[in-house]
Parts: structure tokens; C-alpha cells; sequence
């Protein structure tokens, strides 16, 4: 149920809807369809609806209802009750689940994926099962973070679940598709990074002047197809 | 209308009231660290209230302006000079065409704020002039300014106050650097979970900020706060003003570039209305907490919100020809 939430306030112009404690598909689906619902509704004054695994961001306008001598209850207080109200309410059109499958051609090993040797080494399987069970799977976008346009993903298959490196590097390439533990996700532009790298992606992530500025949005679906490096660099030059 | 960046001063950026919107995105807000400090300024320029303006942080700029100009400057004291003439900050000031401005080291407190008369007319990256350092956005491709660097301003048809400034705003209200004073927070999701002992200190020791902060987060040393039980959680929403406590026992407080999300425990939320006094904060600055409850934290913002629209509308009746 949507509505089985606990709402937090964060601060004054804030509010965490907690839907549970853990890195769970079925929990972040239901963050992922408050969200479409809160979206919809159009609540005056809310200006971001920013889901993370198991809970909801909200931030608003404290002020966005009446003049700042403002009557009644603080948004903090009066908030929960009308976010409770909406997410009672049946789907509206408006909120259907996005049908948006993302398909993300990733060069798997040698420069694109330096990690991918360590990875299978630790699944105790050969690199071209780590790269044949990577694409196989179909993935969510749990959440976006770390770095404008990061996406989380779920659905990272168990026999690649790869602790995180002891050294991470200060710089890693953009578009790298990598692994820390149970998740896996892509570098949108050189960052430091902890995660193992096992390919990369031709496509750009994050590019403020694009709308949507992001090439993922959460609740996205996400598939990877294998490319060779020759694909890697034609599609480089496209891209 | 252009300046032209003769020295960049320490850390200089272009800030506006922030790019909300995009957090689902991984994109956080940024925007000026004081914004009451921010929203005056451009009353002085009469500007809109969110217009952009130069954020200074400990050491002002240089700036030779190309054409007539008028602008303003507020938040923590510093020496403002035209031409080599003091004049006053907190007021509006006409720059000749030509003129040099210069900005001088801050006293107490961290951040300034430069607007000036039509804003800077630069484009706007996701709705907002506002320079994220950490993520790359923004203006100059979002870093700090640098010397020779030419800001375009945007022509107005009244680019010089209408009045002499004989007057200036009173700061007091508007700056407050006093340690002795501390700061507001709010309960965090994870309050309960310190020690007795920790709880204790959270509430009656002095922190320091360390030298490695910045708009991102302000790192507190004090004492080395634990928690009763371990405490394991999946990475959340996070906001300015956060108070999060990591591994080491020594508290983070957020800032405006803060990450959307973070894994760290929360220990607490500083007041919104507080949030203007921590930007002022400097390294080695000491600080303390004092609890305080959300209804009368936003009775606090409620009445400091009115003082402010009160400010902004005798200004402007001020300017008015």
C-alpha cells in the first residue's frame, strides 16, 4: 500500500516519507508510485518529489500558502495528512507506471572495463558470464544520486554482488558502468568512485542543457546490450 | 554593461536563490549560503528578490566596471572601495563608468554579497544562475570566478540610483556572527539512538569548524559523538542544514551544494532560520546547539520572513524617484 508510509519532517521546508528500511524492489516501487501520484496532485508549493530507495523527498515553499504572517498550520503539520489523503486515493491516468524501457550499449572489458577481470574472479566465473549475466538482467532506477544524473539501479543479479574496491579511484571515466555490492550504476561524468568497472557506456548521462537534463529518470527501466570497442568508438564520435 | 574581473578574491561565485526542481535528478539546488544576506542586496539594486549577485567568501574581489553601474554589497563586514574612496556596504552605490571596486578581506563572519543594478545577465543552466562547484553547474561551467573574466550585467533604464545614498540598511538584524549564541536544530531521525553521554555534549559543547569545509558541508570537531546501538540505514533525502554524523563521531553539516541524498545518520536539522549564521561561520569558528521544536522553529522563520518583506518594501520605497 502507498500509503503504508511513516512521514518525517526534515526541516521546515521538508518532509521524508519512509516506505521502509532496506534496499528492496518491492518497497521502492511503492516510493516510485507515490511519487507519480504526488507529481500528479500538483500540491501548491511542493517543488521536488525526489525518490530514493525506500523513502520520499519532498521540499516546498514554507510560504506558498498565504503571506508569511501565514494562518493555520505550518506546512510541516498540515502536509502529512494531505499526502496521506492523495496516496488513499485509486491511480489516477496521470500516474500510471512509465512503460519507458532504456536500452544502454556498454563495452564490456579491457580499457572500458578494467574491473571486469576482479569481478568475475570474486564471482568465481569467467568475465564473458559476468558480461552475458550484466545484460541478461532487466533493471529499475532505484533512485538518482551521488552525482547529477547517477542512477541506482536494482535488479543487480546476486552472483554479482562484488564488495566495494578497498581503494577507490579518484578519478573515474564518464560513462562507466560499474559494481559495489549489491548495486550497480554508471558514472555520468569523471567523479571518484569506489565501484568496479566493468564497461562503459557511449550514451551521456547528464547534460544540463538537454530536457531532461538526465538520460534516466527513476522508475526507468534499464537493459544493457554488449557492444565491441568498435561500436564504443563510432557511437563515441556520434554521441 | 559588462565588469571585468581585475582579482577573483578566494572563492567568488555567481548565486541566486537556487535551482530547485531537479533533485529526483541527482541535481541539488546551490544558491546563496545567506540568503537574507543575498535577498537585500538586491532590494538595494532594486532588483528582484532572487536575482543573481557575486557570492564572496573571506577575501572580496577586484572588479573594473565598463560602464556606469549601481550596486550594493551585504553580509559579513568587509571594506568596500570605489577608486580608492571607502564607502559604505548595506547601501546602494553608484560606480562610474571605468571605476574600480574593490572588495576587501572579511573581518568576522565568511560571505558577502555584491548585487548589481538588472543582475548579471548570464544564462541560466536548469532555471538558475547558481554556481554548483561540486557538480559542475552553472555559469562559467560552474566554477568560481576567475581574473579576467568578463560579467555581462543587464541593462536597466535606471542603472544609477535615483537618491544619493545618504542612508544604509541596518546589518544588525542581518549579520550575526556571535558564538555565544547557538544555533537551533531540530530533532534528526537518529537523536535518540546517541549515548546519554553524547546526547548530553551534543547540547552543551562548544564545536569548531575545521579548515576542510565548504558549501558542500561544514566539518565540526568536538567531542567524539557515539551511538547506543549500531545503526545501519539505506541512503536518503538530504538538505541544507542536515546534521549528519559519520563514522567518525564528528558531526557534517550540510550546505547548500549538498548532495540530494547521503548514508549517514541524521543527529539533527539546523533551523532554517539559523541557516543564514552557519554560512557566516568561518574555520575555527566555535559553535553550539540548542534543541529546539519544528512549530517554534517556523514561527521563528515566519517572523524573520516578514521582517525581511518589511525591509525589502521600505527599501523600495526608499529608491522610489
Amino acid at each position: 500500500m502507498t500509503t503504508d508510509f511513516v512521514a518525517e519532517p526534515l526541516a521546515e521546508d521538508a518532509l521524508l516519507l519512509r516506505f521502509g528500511e532496506s534496499i528492496d524492489a518491492a518497497v521502492n516501487a511503492r516510493v516510485q508510485l507515490a511519487a507519480r501520484k504526488l507529481r500528479a496532485a500538483n500540491l501548491p508549493g511542493v517543488v521536488d518529489i525526489a525518490p530514493a530507495y525506500a523513502s520520499l523527498l519532498l521540499r516546498f515553499d514554507p510560504f506558498a500558502r498565504g503571506d508569511a504572517r501565514g494562518r493555520g498550520e505550518p506546512p510541516h503539520a498540515r502536509l502529512p495528512g494531505e499526502i496521506k489523503t492523495i496516496l488513499r486515493q485509486p491511480q489516477s491516468p496521470d500516474a500510471r507506471a512509465p512503460t519507458r524501457m532504456i536500452e544502454i550499449p556498454v563495452c564490456y572489458g579491457g580499457d572500458c572495463g578494467p574491473d571486469l577481470a576482479d569481478v568475475a574472479a570474486h564471482a568465481g566465473i569467467a568475465p564473458d558470464e559476468v558480461i552475458a549475466c550484466h545484460a541478461a538482467a532487466e533493471y529499475t532506477v532505484a533512485m538518482l544520486g551521488f552525482a547529477p544524473g547517477f542512477p541506482y539501479l536494482l535488479g543487480l543479479d546476486a552472483a554479482l554482488h562484488v564488495p566495494r574496491r578497498a581503494n577507490p579511484r579518484t578519478r573515474v571515466p564518464a560513462g562507466s558502468v560499474a559494481i559495489g555490492g549489491a548495486q550497480t550504476g554508471i558514472y555520468p561524468g569523471e567523479l571518484p568512485g569506489g565501484w568496479h568497472l566493468i564497461g562503459r557506456t557511449p550514451l551521456v548521462l547528464f547534460d544540463p542543457s538537454r530536457d531532461p537534463p538526465a538520460l534516466l529518470a527513476p522508475g526507468d527501466r534499464v537493459r544493457f546490450r554488449a557492444i565491441d570497442a568498435v561500436a564504443f568508438a563510432r557511437l563515441v564520435e556520434h554521441a | 554593461m559588462t565588469f571585468e574581473v581585475l582579482k577573483p578574491g578566494l572563492l567568488t561565485t555567481l548565486q541566486d536563490a537556487g535551482r530547485p526542481g531537479f533533485a529526483h535528478l541527482g541535481v541539488g539546488r546551490s544558491g546563496a549560503f545567506d540568503m537574507p544576506a543575498l535577498r537585500i542586496a538586491n532590494a538595494l539594486c532594486g532588483n528582484p528578490s532572487d536575482a543573481c549577485a557575486l557570492e564572496i567568501t573571506l577575501l572580496g574581489p577586484t572588479l573594473r566596471f565598463h560602464a556606469e553601474a549601481w550596486i550594493a554589497v551585504t553580509g559579513a563586514p568587509l571594506s568596500v572601495r570605489i577608486d580608492d574612496t571607502d564607502v559604505p556596504a548595506w547601501a546602494p552605490l553608484r560606480v562610474r563608468a571605468g571605476a574600480v571596486v574593490a572588495l576587501g578581506a572579511i573581518a568576522h563572519g565568511c560571505r558577502s554579497y555584491l548585487a548589481v543594478r538588472g543582475g548579471f545577465d548570464v544564462e541560466p543552466v536548469l532555471g538558475s544562475r547558481s554556481t554548483d562547484l561540486n557538480a559542475g553547474i552553472g555559469p562559467f561551467g560552474g566554477r568560481p570566478l576567475r581574473a579576467g573574466d568578463t560579467l555581462p550585467i543587464r541593462a536597466t533604464e535606471d542603472a544609477r540610483p535615483a537618491r544619493p545614498a545618504n542612508w544604509r540598511a541596518d546589518p544588525r538584524p542581518w549579520f550575526d556572527a556571535d558564538p555565544a549564541r547557538p544555533l537551533r536544530l531540530l530533532p534528526g531521525s537518529h537523536l535518540d539512538q546517541l549515548t546519554d553521554t553524547s546526547h548530553k555534549q551534543l547540547f552543551s559543547k562548544s564545536f569548531k569548524m575545521q579548515t576542510d569545509s565548504n558549501r558542500v558541508g561544514l566539518r565540526l570537531s568536538g567531542p567524539v559523538l557515539e551511538w547506543s546501538t549500531p545503526i545501519e540505514m539505506v541512503s536518503e533525502g538530504c538538505v541544507p542544514g542536515l546534521l549528519q554524523l559519520p563514522p567518525s563521531g564528528q558531526p557534517i553539516a550540510l550546505g547548500p551544494e549538498c548532495p540530494v541524498s547521503g548514508g549517514y545518520p541524521r543527529i539533527g536539522q539546523i533551523a532554517a532560520v539559523d541557516i543564514p549564521r552557519l554560512a557566516q561561520l568561518r574555520p575555527g569558528d566555535a559553535l553550539r546547539f540548542t534543541r529546539c521544536t519544528f512549530d517554534d522553529a517556523f514561527a521563528a522563520l515566519q517572523e524573520r520572513e516578514h521582517a525581511l518583506r518589511q525591509l525589502e518594501t521600505h527599501i523600495a520605497a526608499r529608491l522610489a524617484p
